[in-house]
């Protein structure tokens, strides 16, 4: 684990931002709880590698001291609503679901009477993001915790009111009962009048997952009614008294220089504020048309640098690569090629593609006697919190973000440049303010998941056991870079290199990439040596849960059964976030158009104990589906740092005629733990394509999109 | 040309004064506080936005309102009636057919457009009416099965 994180793995995050954070310190958690019972999670406990640490003191009944680390919180209050305080963001992963079933098979409550309080930076304790499929792995146990420590807490408190022995009092249906069930007590009865804090100790058990009854179950989605019904207010819906519109006036390409501007005509509209400032003019309206009318009134002079586009891309990002580093071969590339029958070196390529969630940026600014306080959709609360303190030059205690639950994200909003922009309309207008990017703005102005190069160089034997595996990123970066195979010799390096275009996070990283080039190099060695690509992948896998997964994706798909004529069928396997995947295509390619069809995918997915069958099952099914994008056509196109397919019209995204039959195979492992799943589920499909298309045709394609 | 003075919208005769070029879409979410309908794209190539018109659905997005009024609109708000869920907002749950919800009152509307047009509409008829909706997080199968359901021939509960 530790080689992998090395790699710098997560270089993508834009501004990581550090790991500790006391903001959220004693007096501003003291402030928030009026009374009732407290259970707090520190943040060490929710870092990885700190685990034993900061345990050892806790777990007496009774008041203690309120760490200064507060990751996570537990309130019962006094009315008996069980609240749960976390800075993770809700964007569709349905953790809000998740995190409830958790909290209720520990508190044995109703899952209605639990409120989960997400992403508000001055309510929750202080949160990196929400990326790197870490709250099922990480959050969720340490919910779990705190439940049934509260559990035990208020059992106790119902047990001295009932002069009795904790251990003959339950909890049914939100009800504390005695052994006869004669009293009882609601949570509201027990937790009146108390004024208890406790971090969660050391020692408190958990239910056992083969126990689960609520959690591991099929819960639907927690709110799921005020999203069929319209109710659900995002950002882009979020309505303040007195609020202006506004629209930036953007530059004519990246890294264009303002050379003149004329503001005069839009000055003079009524309602209208324009604010300069350097490079910066944006306005503000009583209403979007207006502030539409005035935007477009501004004459303005932007001068560009000449900068490379698509024809170059590759070459660009080769020239300019860094030495790579963090890298430690295994064995002798030297060795493992002299071993080797059969050579090959082969280049792959991945193009720039865009998020595109389909609640684009937004944001609605006000400004109340010097503190700022922002609505926006963003993953990183706390970091686009710190970006406002910076740009506004004010300490973060000025400044609140709040995060409605967020129509997606794929790890394209972690940044808070419509923050800022809302917040300094907002500063110059005296009023709150709403700014919502367009989709071109959307494409232009936010980031892209990387473009990269990949170079392969590696020796097998005639018998099918790979000899050597050199392995080189360049720009794309090094999520999923690792190999699960059992290869004796190898070295594989990422290299930074320079991106013409913004980049960054993406919803797996670059673990699609890398399990790109390695998987369809595999069908490629496999070939070469003759040899069925699942019984070649097979002879190189020692790892029992890779080697689960993908027998289960070959029998689900028949792999080994007569195939259908005029079709082809790849396959590819892996590993990443702690997570394991095997996808199984099959393609068809019309006669006249030369057209590629994606017929049918079959994936197994495992990722120790499944938290929810039904969401875990939609996400697996989602991640199929946008891979298809990357996977068969979606390639940003630039020139001189314009984006020359940055709308809908231009971008080709996947649609409901472009889903073939889709069949999911989870794997339960309830002796493992459980593992994020937003994210790796996507990596297997682009290969497992490329690979069927060679099946079907011969004809070898190493780049994505499949063209 | 003359502003826009009212509007019907679900069942009820509103008040407003919005230049008839005004896309409807920004009428209804800025002038009616209706927002449930969404922007996506602007270009009328994602659905987020769409509304029934007398009962056919329409991109409110690229509609100026000028060319609607007089007309019966119905929007994601006007499909829950005393309380109770559409059959399609019933069949959206049962079928865990969202996951950021983005595209579901879009979707919801577009469906319902199709089941005017066809109370049983097979799932080709199904692909090829949705095909201008766009869901970024991939839920298409789930949505063809909340549809199917809501139509009666779906099998009922998705996996």
């Amino acid at each position: 684990m530790k080689d992998d994180l090395e790699l710098e793995q997560e270089r993508y995050e834009l501004f990581a931002g550090p790991l500790y954070n006391f903001n959220f310190n004693r007096r501003q958690f003291l402030k928030a709880f009026s009374g009732g019972i407290a259970l707090i999670v520190p943040v060490s406990n929710l870092v990885a590698h700190t685990l034993q640490q900061d345990q050892g003191e806790s777990g007496r009944r009774g008041n203690e001291r309120v760490p200064d680390d507060i990751g996570a919180w537990i309130h019962i209050d006094e009315k008996g609503t069980v609240s749960v305080f976390t800075g993770k963001t809700e964007i569709g992963q349905n953790i809000r679901t998740s995190l409830t079933q958790a909290v209720a098979e520990e508190l044995h409550v109703p899952l209605d009477v639990i409120r989960v309080v997400m992403a508000d930076t001055d309510l929750t304790p202080f949160d990196m993001g929400t990326f790197g499929s870490l709250t099922t792995p990480r959050m969720a146990p340490q919910l779990r915790k705190a439940a049934a420590a509260a559990r035990e807490t208020l059992i106790a408190l119902a047990a001295e009111q009932w002069k009795v022995e904790p251990t003959s009092v339950r909890i049914v249906n939100a009800r504390f009962v005695n052994h006869d069930a004669s009293k009882s007590l609601t949570l509201a009865e027990v937790a009146k009048g108390q004024k208890l804090v406790k971090t969660i100790p050391a020692d408190v058990a958990t239910t056992a997952v083969k126990d689960w009854t609520v959690a591991g179950t099929s819960v639907a989605k927690i709110d799921g009614r005020d999203f069929v019904t319209g109710k659900h207010q995002y950002t882009t819906d979020v309505r303040r008294e007195g609020m202006l519109y506004g629209r930036i006036v953007r530059p004519s390409a990246l890294e264009a220089k303002l050379m003149s501007s004329d503001t005069k005509a839009a000055e003079a509209m009524p309602g209208v504020v324009v604010v300069r400032d350097g490079d910066f003019i944006g306005v503000v309206a009583p209403d979007r048309e207006t502030a539409i009318r005035a935007e477009k009134a501004i004459a303005v002079h932007w001068q560009a640098p000449g900068q490379p586009g698509n024809d170059e891309l590759f070459a660009f990002l080769k020239k300019n690569a860094a030495p790579s580093r963090g890298a430690r071969p295994v064995g002798s590339i030297a060795d493992g090629m002299a071993a080797a029958d059969k050579k090959l070196s082969q280049a792959y390529t991945v193009a720039y593609i865009a998020h595109a969630p389909l609640e684009p940026r937004a944001a609605v600014a006000e400004w109340n006697d010097g503190k700022l306080t922002v609505w926006t959709g963003t993953q990183r609360p706390f970091g686009v919190r710190s970006e406002l303190a910076e740009a506004f030059h004010i300490p973060e205690e000025k400044v609140r973000v709040i995060v409605p639950d967020t129509g997606s994200g794929y790890g394209g909003k972690h940044t808070g440049e419509c923050a800022i922009e809302a917040a300094r309309l907002a500063r110059a207008s005296g009023k709150p303010v709403k700014l919502v990017w367009t989709r071109e703005e959307e494409f232009n102005w936010a980031y892209f998941r990387p473009a990269g190069v990949i170079e392969v160089n590696s020796g097998v034997k005639n018998d099918g056991t790979v000899t050597a595996w050199e392995f080189h990123n360049y720009n794309s970066g090094g999520s999923g870079i690792q190999v699960k195979y059992d290869f004796p010799n190898q070295d594989i390096q990422f290299h930074n290199s320079k991106s013409p275009l913004r980049q960054g996070s993406y919803r797996g990283l670059a673990a699609t990439a890398n399990h790109f080039a390695r998987e369809v190099h595999m069908d490629e060695l496999a070939q070469l040596v003759n040899m069925d690509s699942v019984a070649f992948r097979l002879k190189n896998i020692k790892d029992a849960r890779l080697k689960a997964v993908l027998e289960a994706a070959a029998d689900k798909f028949g792999w080994h059964a007569k195939k259908t004529e005029g079709r082809g069928r790849g396959i590819a396997c892996g590993f990443e976030k702690g997570s394991y995947i095997a996808t199984a295509a099959e393609v068809s390619v019309d006669a006249k158009t030369g057209r590629v069809k994606l017929e049918r995918v079959v994936e197994s997915f495992e990722c120790g104990a499944i938290v929810n069958p039904l969401h875990l099952h939609n996400q697996v099914e989602g991640a199929v589906v946008q891979a298809i994008g990357g996977a068969m056509f979606e390639n940003i196109q630039f020139k001189n740092g314009q984006i020359l397919n940055g709308k809908f019209s231009q971008y080709r995204l996947p649609r409901f005629s472009d889903v073939p039959l889709i069949e999911i195979v989870l794997l339960d492992r309830k002796d493992l733990p459980s593992a994020g799943a937003g994210e790796t589920p996507i990596v297997g499909l682009a290969p497992a394509v490329a690979n069927a298309i060679f099946d079907l045709t011969g004809k070898r394609i190493r780049s994505m999109p499949l063209t | 040309m003359p502003n826009v003075t009212t509007l019907n919208v679900n069942g009820k005769k509103l008040r407003v004064d919005v230049d008839s070029q005004t896309p409807l879409l920004y009428v209804l979410r800025d002038h009616l506080n209706l927002t449930g309908t969404k922007y996506g794209c602007g270009e009328a190539k994602c659905g987020a936005c769409t509304v029934l018109v007398e009962g056919q659905q329409m991109r409110s997005c690229v509609t100026p309102v000028g060319r609607v009024s007089g007309k019966q609109i119905t929007t994601i708000e006007g499909m829950e009636k005393d309380g109770k869920l559409h059959p399609l907002q019933e069949a959206f749950l049962k079928a865990d057919a969202l996951q950021c919800g983005y595209c579901t009152s879009g979707m919801i509307m577009a469906a319902a457009a199709l089941l005017n047009k066809n109370a049983k509409p097979g799932r080709a008829e199904i692909v090829k009416h949705m095909d201008a909706n766009v869901c970024r997080c991939g839920t298409y199968p789930r949505i063809v099965k909340a549809i199917e359901i809501a139509a009666g021939t779906g099998k009922g509960v998705a996996e």
